[in-house]
């Protein structure tokens, strides 16, 4: 039926062209590198002598999955400082931004004063922030070991040992990105009627009580998205390690105690010439991002 | 009595109230501090001598206020950064542009005309919302490559353009406004351009302005990517040519900072006039998450 009334009212043109110029970005940039990202990573590739193409099957994965071999030494480390970094940083990045939250909740005045403060770092980019604290950090001349040193404490080569150097990257990402988590937990919490919170205190529960009863469960959902969100942006580190560290120091095993993922793809496909290989890392990658998005999205949704 | 034990218990309260206060204020001044003080750092690093940097005592008032840094890393033609500053002036200004005209006219048409395939093509798009960036990183970088877009401004420009996240933001816009008035004009015979650039598009400023200033800023701030593509140093904007900055000088702190703040200073005070678009917007998609 739907295909007669097609055919007796003419399609106008008018919409397709509303939407093309959108759409022909779209497929160039995001539909069909989807499938030449895969078709690339079966491949020996450099692009500056795209005549030496030569294709290699699965070799670009089997290199990493060969245990022993470096492509899989240096990969497998760079996940694992990917997931380091995750657990150290979004702890943080969560309890933070909800406690500054629920402070600037408070109806007191001031309060947009400090808001606009707190999330200024945000509009910052990453090789700002990344050389600002890369300068605090710094052993000759660092603004932290001097106010260390002048506190009698101990002063650690923040940029070259461990674990100061991951440290040293949580630091600033927490200074940079905690605004945006703080501003999405406080609009949360004034969505949160008031008399959800007076009804809880004349029932003579403590403040204490009204947060973890009332408000922590009202904002489930939001934290829920804010993990899933964190830990994903957590993922595609980059510019922190590669301005601040370089990824040193360097593992007895081989790979960066602070090389992750991104760098290492970065490393593989635009320092070195093996775009196929670093393809084969993307897809990888994107699948382990994937899988976690999917799991995490269908335990909090059975829960809900 | 009795007056006398209420009036206590109210001094008692008011104490505590103030108790409250004080400490939450005193908590939020110590952040306050905490997120200010490396912004000041790079402030008073860049306006002092290189003698001064490592002396034994940290002075936050340089001894001497020089601007030796800014004039010296604007006249050295390895970190030209002015130039840098003008290329990512061109390039995050025309991505807005583009940005906003292409996705306001997608974006309607996706909230407001009927068409066959519309919901199959817009829940694509959205399915590539969830995609991880990474997987885009090699096949692009070869796109443009294979296209000559290589240390070029269009090789940053139009890869932008293919983003889905403004499409979506001017379809949700478009379709919380009343049909009325758009009726109304279709009515007394406007054609579907008429109605969109007539009626739409001035209703839709506010939300035009927010993406505006979203999209400056992802451009302004954008450093892999450019990165990436835009090689050669005549060519790159100002967040790779920080990279190059600080590879360029060892222990010059000073200059690097000063490099810092002119990559900053913009967006800061962009921050400062712009900052209810901004956090509303980024508050806003936590919301619907």
């Amino acid at each position: 039926m739907s295909v007669s009334r097609l055919n007796l009212r003419k399609i106008s043109p008018v919409p397709y062209l509303f939407i093309l110029p959108h759409l022909i970005f779209f497929a160039v940039f995001i539909g069909y590198p989807f499938f030449n990202g895969l078709y690339i990573s079966f491949f020996q590739y450099d692009y500056l002598r795209p005549e030496a193409t030569t294709f290699v099957g699965l070799q670009n994965y089997t290199d990493l999955f060969r245990a022993g071999s470096v492509k899989f030494v240096e990969f497998w480390n760079s996940v694992r400082v990917t997931l380091t970094f995750v657990i150290y940083s979004v702890p943080f990045l969560v309890v933070i931004p909800l406690c500054l939250a629920v402070l600037l909740n408070s109806k007191l005045r001031g309060m947009n004063f400090f808001r606009t403060i707190y999330f200024a770092p945000w509009v910052l980019s990453c090789a700002v922030i990344s050389l600002i604290w890369w300068w605090i950090f710094q052993s000759q001349g660092g603004l932290l070991n001097y106010y260390l040193k002048l506190l009698g404490l101990d002063t650690p080569r923040w940029l070259s040992t461990m674990p100061y150097a991951m440290i040293s990257i949580v630091v600033a990402t927490v200074w940079w990105t905690m605004g945006s988590n703080m501003v999405i937990f406080l609009a949360a919490l004034q969505d949160i009627p008031a008399e959800l919170h007076e009804a809880a205190q004349i029932d003579g529960a403590n403040a204490w009580q009204t947060f973890t009863r009332v408000t922590i469960p009202l904002l489930r959902p939001v934290m829920v998205f804010i993990i899933i969100t964190t830990i994903i942006a957590s993922f595609n580190l980059l510019g922190q390690p590669m301005m601040m560290t370089r990824g040193a120091p360097a593992q007895p095993t081989g790979g960066g105690a602070t090389e992750p993922v991104m760098l290492r793809i970065f490393t593989e496909g635009f320092v070195r010439p093996f775009q196929g290989s670093a393809a084969a890392m993307s897809v990888i990658v994107a699948i382990m991002m994937m899988t976690f998005s999917a799991v995490n999205f269908r335990i909090f949704r059975q829960r809900d | 009595m009795s007056t006398n034990f209420s009036s206590h218990l109210l001094t008692r309260h008011r104490a505590r109230k103030w108790f409250r206060r004080i400490s939450i204020y005193l908590i939020l001044s110590v952040v306050a501090l905490i997120v200010i003080i490396p912004l000041l750092w790079m402030f008073s690093t860049s306006f002092k001598l290189k003698s001064q940097l490592f002396t034994k005592e940290i002075y936050w008032i340089p001894k001497v206020i020089t601007l030796e840094n800014y004039t010296k890393i604007l006249d050295n033609p390895a970190t030209p950064i002015g130039r840098w500053f003008l290329n990512s002036l061109f390039v995050a200004s025309v991505t807005t542009v583009l940005k906003l005209i292409i996705d306001s006219l997608a974006g309607y048409a996706y909230a407001r005309m009927e068409f066959p395939g519309r919901k199959q093509i817009f829940g694509l798009l959205i399915a590539t919302l969830f995609l991880p960036g990474v997987m885009f990183l090699v096949p692009n970088f070869i796109t443009v490559a294979k296209l000559g877009m290589l240390n070029k401004f269009s090789g940053v420009i139009i890869p932008a353009l293919a983003s889905v996240f403004g499409v979506y933001f001017m379809r949700q816009f478009f379709e919380s406004l009343p049909k009325e008035l758009e009726e109304a004009a279709a009515m007394d015979g406007a054609t579907r351009l008429q109605i969109f650039f007539q009626i739409a598009i001035p209703l839709a400023k506010p939300a035009l302005a927010t993406l505006a200033v979203m999209e400056f800023l992802a451009s302004w701030n954008d450093f892999l990517w450019a990165l990436l593509v835009l090689k050669d140093r005549a060519v790159q904007t100002l967040q790779p040519g920080l990279r190059t900055l600080q590879g360029a000088y060892t222990s010059e702190y000073g200059l690097m900072m000063a490099g810092a703040v002119i990559v900053a200073l913009p967006v800061l005070v962009l921050y400062i006039f712009l900052q209810r678009y901004i956090v509303q917007s980024v508050a806003r998609t936590g919301l619907k998450g």
